[in-house]
């Protein structure tokens, strides 16, 4: 290993000069034949075999599995797993089903959800950005704490609030009743408040993600033409619409989806903070197809509904796609 | 207006800071913003310090309806109630959580980094196929693989176990990508000097490309420590024995007891939070500039 290693080390150091390395004359690199090639497909596979092997285990096979699954009545504690065809499809979509309801007030919960809450996180977060990106001392460190939470697991974060949102000892209600205001909010029990508190939580949590990823595209815009149009008079108004906007633009696409698939998957604010109550306003569709498949097995019903909720969520990417899409592109 | 002709950015360079110069700024305005930043800064960082304050307080403490921020009289006694032999075993939980986040660590780093280098260096048949299958499954929701998943987990045996909450979530799509991206952006010169060399695939990937890449496997490790640490809903399903599970699973059983202790759950809180604060500390700017890039690439 010691030989090779360090004439290695000394090509890599080499490097630099393309053309020729350690003398000699690369294009007459022999990796053209056919047994290169042949060694190439041999080399390829047996470096990407370990990946494939998780890969084709617990992705490949469960996605196809999971379609097998939607159409039989299946219950893993059960030995019959008949074939039902589109049963377990057409009882939630008719609402014949007993599961249908659950299903439906589930996926009601997760669009007030994500209704709620993307609006703030694209706003907020660009806001706070947008105050970063001025020149002051000390941005590191507020960028820095802002993002801080995010580290933190929802398990954490769910059991924190829950703490602080308590009703009769919660750290909220009793600042609410020090500055007068009625000091008995049922902040994780009744709505509306139990949404007003999973959206706070969650704005909380991730508003320091997006608010980073925003400020590396402030930061990726020229500063020209900042200076170009404040020379042509431009008032702040019009550089933020004029150049910040059309600058941002790319990354509001990936900050938008990424925003939306993330609320839609919610899950842990909701079984930890509310339990999915009052009743099951909060139980969001994530949270009933787990409970359907994996605490009452009915892993074909529940498999049927995590489809289902993957053509809406489908339908709302190229939605949002088609939003942003390049309206200047000819 | 339209003198403000902007709209299509040109490829500009990547200069380190380059934040609209705040010229006009003011004295007050400056106040204010630091005001401002303060302000935020206390509402993301003040939940955090109660809870930390909350975990030395006694049960009545902690139950107390006027908040206290410093505990009249701090004591360990939660620490000492949930660390000790008797009640839950959260040093157990603690214990695999850090082996799951580990092991699944490298499993990613290897699994991911090998793969990575043949997507992006090696030209065989079936490549264009391979990869285009792998990316197609980063926009598969996780909820459709959450059922089969269980289902196939269970065959194997492995329910309850460490090895549910550490291998099927290896098998994401997202560090393959992440690396390869990288891969593709290093010089092809130093390889092909390897090469010339009489270099194996394998010693080249060993000697050249992996020291070059450590930023990239740095970065991937967190994201990837992290993301296994705070996992919630698939733990929570998948293991049922009280001695085998990791820390947020854990927690949310400590908070479905009967009587919820809140000094007991801000313990366990603190035990939860306090390594990913730590490696936040230690490794913020790979962290905060790693999300950022991956904004700018998006």
């Amino acid at each position: 290993m010691s030989s090779t290693g360090t004439g290695l080390r000394a090509a890599a150091a080499a490097g630099g000069k393309p053309g020729t390395v350690a003398g000699k004359d690369v294009a007459a690199r022999p990796r053209d034949t056919a047994s290169t090639q042949g060694r190439d497909t041999r080399d390829g596979w047996l470096f990407l075999l370990p990946y494939l092997v998780l890969f084709t285990v617990f992705v490949i096979v469960p996605a196809v599995f999971g379609l097998w699954i939607s159409l039989h009545d299946y219950d893993y504690t059960l030995p019959e797993k008949p074939f039902v065809g589109l049963d377990n499809y057409t009882g939630l979509l008719t609402g014949d089903s007993p599961f249908a309801a659950p299903f439906w007030s589930g996926m009601q919960a997760t669009a007030i959800f994500t209704l709620a809450s993307v609006p703030l996180l694209l706003v907020l977060p660009l806001a706070v950005a947008l105050a970063m990106n001025l020149r002051f001392r000390g941005r590191n460190f507020f960028r820095a704490m802002y993002f801080a939470p995010y580290v933190l697991g929802v398990a954490v974060v769910a059991v924190l609030w829950r703490y602080l949102l308590d009703t009769n000892i919660g750290l909220v209600n009793s600042y609410l009743d020090a500055v007068g205001l009625s000091g008995a909010i049922p902040w994780l029990t009744q709505l509306p408040w139990a949404w007003v508190s999973l959206v706070g939580v969650t704005l909380w949590w991730t508003l320091g993600f997006n608010t980073v990823i925003y400020l590396a595209a402030l930061q990726d815009i020229s500063p020209e033409l900042y200076e170009a149009a404040r020379m042509d008079g431009a008032t702040a108004v019009q550089r933020f619409r004029n150049v910040t906007l059309p600058g941002l633009r790319p990354v509001l696409l990936f900050i938008t989806s990424v925003t939306i698939i993330a609320s839609v998957n919610m899950f842990g604010q909701s079984y930890l903070m509310t339990q999915g109550g009052p009743g099951q306003d909060t139980r969001t569709a994530i949270y009933q197809i787990a409970e359907t498949g994996l605490t009452s097995f009915n892993s074909g019903v529940a498999s049927a509904m995590s489809l289902i909720f993957t053509v809406f969520l489908a339908a709302v990417s190229v939605a949002v796609f088609y939003v942003f899409r390049d309206r200047d592109a000819r | 207006m339209s003198t403000v002709a902007a709209p299509r950015t040109p490829p500009t360079p990547r200069t380190a800071q380059s934040p609209e110069p705040a010229r006009r700024g003011t004295s007050s305005r400056r106040v204010v913003l630091y005001v401002l930043l303060v302000v935020l800064t206390l509402v993301f960082i003040s939940p955090l310090i109660y809870m930390l304050t909350t975990s030395f307080k006694t049960t009545a403490g902690a139950a107390a309806s006027t908040p206290q921020w410093i505990p009249d009289d701090p004591t360990l006694q939660a620490y000492e109630s949930i660390l000790g032999t008797s009640g839950t075993p959260v040093v157990r939980w603690l214990v695999n959580s850090l082996l799951a986040a580990t092991l699944q660590t490298l499993v990613i780093l290897v699994t991911a980094s090998m793969a990575g280098y043949a997507l992006a260096r090696v030209e065989f048949r079936g490549k264009k196929i391979v990869f285009g299958v792998i990316i197609a499954t980063l926009f598969i929701p996780p909820v459709i693989l959450l059922i089969p998943n269980y289902l196939i987990v269970g065959r194997l045996g492995w329910l309850d176990t460490l090895a549910a909450v550490v291998l099927p979530g290896a098998a994401g799509a997202f560090g393959v990508f992440f690396l390869r991206q990288f891969f593709l952006g290093l010089p092809k010169e130093l390889e092909e000097a390897a090469f010339i060399d009489g270099a194996t695939r394998w010693r080249t990937f060993r000697q050249i490309i992996l020291p070059l890449s450590r930023p990239a496997l740095v970065t991937l490790a967190m994201l990837s420590f992290l993301t296994n640490w705070n996992d919630f809903l698939w733990p929570v399903y998948v293991l049922f024995s009280p001695e085998n599970q990791t820390l947020p699973a854990g927690l949310s059983t400590l908070q479905n007891a009967n009587a919820v202790r809140y000094d007991l759950l801000m313990a366990g809180a603190v035990i939860a939070s306090a390594p990913v604060l730590l490696l936040y500390v230690a490794a913020q700017r790979y962290i905060v500039e790693g999300v950022g890039r991956a904004g700018l690439k998006g």
